[in-house]
This record gives structure tokens, C-alpha cells and sequence, in this order.
């Protein structure tokens, strides 16, 4: 037993120990080069909503150059601009623009960034398709999601008199998210600022099944999470003074859909897009392969005004 | 129900044909007992069963060969997470199986149980054991930054996290596989002259394999099925090559369910439910190898 314990389970230490140490980290300093042809890893993290996006970036320029290593994380926006202003990541996923606590603390670790917007997102409110409401004005929207509505606004006809006697249901995304930080400022004026009796989720499935499930539901998403389940959810028209709008990649992308369709950027490292070619190679192909990315991942694209500022801030940071 | 359990209660009668008792209570008792059997099973089963029926379109080889995919969301695969998962519990293993085997060695046959401060240690062990995991991944951060390591979700620091994680857990029950091995079998070698250390390392612990590779093993397949640690450390979730070392960063399985199943696409949850089964299948693989081992080892005295 002794000789056939030593035998088996020896040699198997031991090669163990060879495989994890022989083949060794990966080289981390990429070729000099530059330009076309990088080689090296590209570390993104941050927002969950933008996520797809950088995911469809790096796997198309997977397809083209499949040296450079991008890893994509989802931290939260929040999460992600912790850990970029501590110089640990490249890029940082935001769908919201950055804070002044985050820029300060961007400053003290040394990290010097640039604002690049890649999509438009129209941040969808979305109603049991039962319920018989179909626009709702930004101060009805304040006055179910504001905090003083807690425990108080719990019926549709609160909100309107000729709204139905029905409960209200909500659900909606977590304090973590940049979703529910864009809202609140948008809808409530002050960022965070919103009732908590309502169901939160940082899984916009749950809140689609939630609201889809639910008689007087009410919740708010990405418009993509819309647009995959527009049969079993209602959109709502959002009035913030012009007349009711549906949200829509048009009504987005033209403006006119206020307050609510929002800008989702990336940040980059101007240390990194200058030390690094890799980081330098993959940002420039997700700007130049802008329209196709969008559509892989089922985003609203930019505008042409918005596609030459993005355009000019690369040629910032190209210097 | 009372139906039921009188008919469960018969059938086990006849069967194990010993206890003539037919009070009403013990054939409640008995019938309570089977409900809870069964609901526990139950709940399992429809688990599994659902989850495997909804990933029923996706059990090709797509799913594990090819690396996720927004672009072909019908064709995206797990490759990064099962390769990944595999290397950390390797890289896992290698750490924590010598380091708790030999910290279980030294507190049952070496230390001296009447210190104080070896009873402190045996306290601790226990509560280790009940420690949420996310605690580990801060614990496995704070670990590999003081080696000099900033770079985030690399396999060492999953492995390190993963590692403090099951190592209470690889102590104790190598402790008590070491404890099981008969007195008259350490007496007997040490007789004969042998050393304690030849004792042990020759007598006890061979005989102690069993246990201590079954306690080992399922340590393991609890650590493959963990995603909380590993986020901590900061493990991206989307990654398109293969981990190549310990230096290499990597995505784990269910990080990588758990990201997919939150995408808005369909065919992202159907890949999803099939990963599960696939995460399911690969722990079942480490259990049934458990039980491999403990029955082909195994010694009576």
C-alpha cells in the first residue's frame, strides 16, 4: 500500500506542480510595434448594460487579430471606474458619464481618461401590457419613483383619476447600477435619490418576468431588454413637456426622447492607449467598426453628430 | 397523504420486516419522514429537469468548444469557463491538498493537544469552515497584492481564494480519516522500531487515503460550483483565449452562467441552462470519482 501510495501519488504532485509552473504567465509586455498586428491582454470591466457591446467589440477583433487577449468584466459602472482609476484596468464600461468623486479619484491614482460614447440607450419604462396606461409625464413618473412616494402612491389612480384602481407593482435595477443612477436623476433630479419599496434586481430578466407577470406592474430597463420581450410588455410613452414620446432607436438617436434615452461611453486610459498598442489597436477598431458592433449586439447606434465627436475625441487621444 | 404514508409505511415493513409497530403515530412519523424524503428529491429532480429540457437544443459540441458569442448568440459556448474552471481547481488542488493534509498530519499526530494554543486552532478550524466564501475572495485579494501581484482575476489569486476556502474543510475530514486508522496499527509499527515520522508517513496515512481523498475531492467539487469568491478577485466574465498558467486570467463556469443568463436574448438563457448541466455533470464527475476511490481503497479492520 505504502509503495503503490507513493508511486501514484508522487509523480502526480509533481507533474502537477510542473504543468501549473512550466507554461508559465502570459507575456504581458506586448511588441513594440504598434499599430496593426498588437499582441497582448486589454483589460475592460464596468458596466453590466455596456457589456455586450465591448463583448461584441473584442470578439469581432478576435476574428481579425486573435493575439490580443480583451477580457471583459461587469463590474457596475461604479465597480468599474474603482478599479480604472486604480490604474488596474484599460477601459471602463460606463452608461453614465463619470462622477466628480470617481474623476477625483481618477486624478489622485494618476489616471488620465477619455470620454468616448459608442451607443445611445433608451432607458424603456414598461407596464404590464393589461394595464391601460400609455403615456406618462415625467412628473407622474417623479411622483411614483420619487422617495416621499414610499408606502404612499400604491395605486394607479393616485397618480391619475382616470387612471384604473389598480395596485402599483414595481420592480426595478439595483443601487449598483448605472441604470438606476440615471434614472433617479433624470426622473427623481437627484441621482440615488428613489422609493426602495420596490422589487430590485440586477437581472433585467427578473424584472421582465416580474412586470410581465404581475397585474399594475411597472418597471424600467435598457431598451433592449424591451425590445426582446415587446410581446409580453408595454412600453410606455414618456411626455416631458412636448407631447408624448414612445421610446425608439429613432426617437433616441434624433433627441426627442427626453429625459430618457441616455449616452453610453467607454473610458480609456490615455497611458494605456499610449504605452499600450493592443489597448491603442482595440480602441480604434471599436470605433472604426462602430455600426457593425451596434448591430451585433443590439444597440442603438450613434448619430452622425455623435459618430464625428466620438471620431474627434479618438483623434484627441491619438494626439 | 395518511393513505399514502400508511401504504409507504407497509411497503417498508414488508421489507425491512423487523419493527411490528403500527401505532397510528409511528405511521405518521414514518409517512412525515418520506414526505420530506421526497420533497427534497423532488425539488431536485424538476430542478435538473426543467434546466436540462430548457438547454435540450444546445447539447452540442459548439457549447463547449467555442468561446461565448454576441455575434451568434444560437452558437456561443462555454470554452473559456470550462477550461478555466478546470486549471483553478487544478491550481487549487495542488496548493491545498499538501498544505491540509499536512496541517490535519501535524494537529492529530504531532501537536500537542493540551496547549492552548492547538485548542485555539481546532476552535478556529471549525469556524473557518462556516465562513461565507465572498469573505475568502477579499482574504485571496489582500493575499496576492502583498505577493506584488495588481494584476485582477488571474488563476493564482482564484486559486488562492479557493484554496482558504476549502481547506477547513480538507483538515477536518482528513483529521478524522486520520483518526479512524486503529491505535494497534501505530503501536504495532512503533514497536518494530519504526520512527513516529515512518509511522505516519509509512502506516497512517496510507491507510487514511480513503477518507482523506473523498473528504479532498468533494472540498473540490464544492469549489468549482463557487462564483462569489472569483468575482471578488475580479474575474472578467467575457473571455476569448485559454488560460495558459498560473499567471494567465481566466473566467470560471458559473460566473460564466451567470453573466449569460442575465443577456436579454433567448438563445443566451437556452446556452445558459445547458452550461448548467454541463457545471452539474463535471461535479458529478469529481463525486463519482470520490466514491471510486473510497471503494477501491477502502480497508477494514
Amino acid at each position: 500500500m505504502s509503495i503503490r501510495f507513493r508511486r501514484a501519488i508522487l509523480p502526480g504532485i509533481a507533474v502537477l506542480g510542473l504543468a501549473l509552473t512550466a507554461c508559465g504567465g502570459q507575456d504581458d509586455s506586448a511588441s513594440a510595434s504598434g499599430g496593426e498586428g498588437a499582441s497582448g491582454s486589454v483589460a475592460v470591466d464596468g458596466s453590466s448594460t455596456v457589456y455586450p457591446l465591448s463583448n461584441a467589440a473584442a470578439e469581432l477583433l478576435s476574428e481579425e487579430n486573435p493575439d490580443i487577449q480583451v477580457t471583459v468584466g461587469e463590474a457596475g459602472t461604479g465597480g468599474g471606474f474603482e478599479v480604472f482609476c486604480a490604474g488596474q484596468t484599460d477601459i471602463s464600461n460606463a452608461s453614465r458619464p463619470i462622477e466628480d468623486d470617481e474623476a477625483a479619484a481618477c486624478s489622485d491614482g494618476g489616471v488620465e481618461y477619455t470620454e468616448l460614447q459608442v451607443a445611445t440607450d433608451a432607458l424603456t419604462v414598461v407596464v404590464n401590457p393589461d394595464l391601460d396606461i400609455d403615456c406618462l409625464t415625467t412628473e407622474q413618473l417623479k411622483m411614483i419613483w420619487e422617495p416621499g412616494a414610499e408606502g404612499k402612491v400604491t395605486n394607479w389612480n393616485q397618480v391619475d383619476p382616470s387612471f384604473p384602481d389598480e395596485a402599483i407593482s414595481l420592480f426595478g435595477p439595483g443601487t449598483d447600477s448605472g441604470t438606476f443612477d440615471y434614472f433617479t436623476d433624470a426622473i427623481n433630479g437627484e441621482e440615488g435619490a428613489s422609493r426602495t419599496d420596490y422589487e430590485a434586481s440586477e437581472d433585467d430578466n427578473v424584472i421582465v418576468q416580474g412586470v410581465s407577470g404581475t397585474p399594475g406592474a411597472m418597471g424600467y430597463f435598457g431598451y433592449t431588454y424591451f425590445e426582446e420581450n415587446s410581446d409580453s410588455l408595454k412600453a410606455v410613452a414618456v411626455d416631458s413637456g412636448s407631447g408624448c414620446v414612445a421610446p425608439s432607436p429613432e426617437t433616441a438617436q434624433d433627441g426627442s426622447y427626453v429625459p430618457l434615452s441616455r449616452p453610453l461611453f467607454i473610458y480609456v486610459s490615455n497611458a494605456s492607449y499610449s504605452d499600450k498598442p493592443q489597448v491603442a489597436e482595440f480602441v480604434d477598431f471599436y470605433v472604426d467598426n462602430l455600426p457593425d458592433i451596434t448591430e451585433a449586439a443590439q444597440f442603438i447606434p450613434l448619430n452622425d453628430e455623435q459618430t464625428a465627436e466620438t471620431q474627434s475625441a479618438l483623434d484627441g487621444l491619438k494626439g | 397523504m395518511a393513505a399514502y404514508a400508511e401504504t409507504a409505511a407497509k411497503t417498508v415493513l414488508a421489507t425491512a420486516g423487523r419493527d411490528r409497530d403500527r401505532s397510528v403515530k409511528s405511521l405518521v412519523f414514518l409517512g412525515l419522514l418520506w414526505f420530506s424524503l421526497f420533497f427534497g428529491v423532488l425539488v431536485l429532480v424538476a430542478l435538473i429537469v426543467s434546466t436540462a429540457l430548457e438547454g435540450a437544443p444546445r447539447f452540442d459540441s459548439d457549447l463547449i468548444t467555442r468561446y461565448s458569442s454576441t455575434l451568434s448568440p444560437e452558437r456561443t459556448g462555454f470554452r473559456a469557463g470550462i477550461l478555466g474552471s478546470l486549471m483553478v481547481i487544478l491550481a487549487t488542488a495542488a496548493m491545498a491538498v499538501p498544505i491540509g493534509i499536512a496541517a490535519a498530519l501535524h494537529l492529530e499526530e504531532f501537536a500537542n493537544k493540551e496547549r492552548w494554543y492547538n485548542k485555539f486552532i481546532e476552535v478556529n478550524l471549525q469556524n473557518l469552515a462556516a465562513v461565507p466564501s465572498v469573505v475568502y475572495g477579499l482574504l485571496a485579494v489582500a493575499f496576492v497584492t502583498l505577493m506584488g501581484i495588481h494584476q485582477r482575476g488571474l488563476v493564482i489569486s482564484g486559486a488562492v481564494a479557493l484554496s482558504l476556502l476549502i481547506l477547513p474543510v480538507i483538515i477536518i475530514t482528513t483529521r478524522e480519516a486520520v483518526r479512524a486508522v486503529p491505535r494497534e496499527i501505530r503501536d504495532g509499527s512503533m514497536a518494530l522500531g519504526a520512527t513516529r515520522w515512518q509511522t505516519t508517513w509509512k502506516q497512517t496515512l496510507p491507510s487514511a487515503v480513503p477518507g482523506i481523498a473523498t473528504g479532498t475531492i468533494l472540498g473540490l467539487s464544492r469549489a468549482i460550483g463557487e462564483a462569489a469568491p472569483l468575482l471578488i478577485i475580479g474575474t472578467a466574465t467575457a473571455i476569448r483565449f485559454d488560460p495558459n498558467g498560473l499567471m494567465s486570467q481566466f473566467t470560471a463556469l458559473p460566473l460564466e452562467i451567470y453573466s449569460t443568463t442575465s443577456q436579454s436574448r433567448e438563445d443566451f438563457r437556452v446556452a445558459a441552462a445547458a452550461a448548467i448541466i454541463v457545471l452539474l455533470v463535471m461535479i458529478l464527475a469529481l463525486n463519482g470519482l470520490a466514491i471510486f476511490i473510497r471503494n477501491k481503497f477502502q480497508r477494514s479492520w
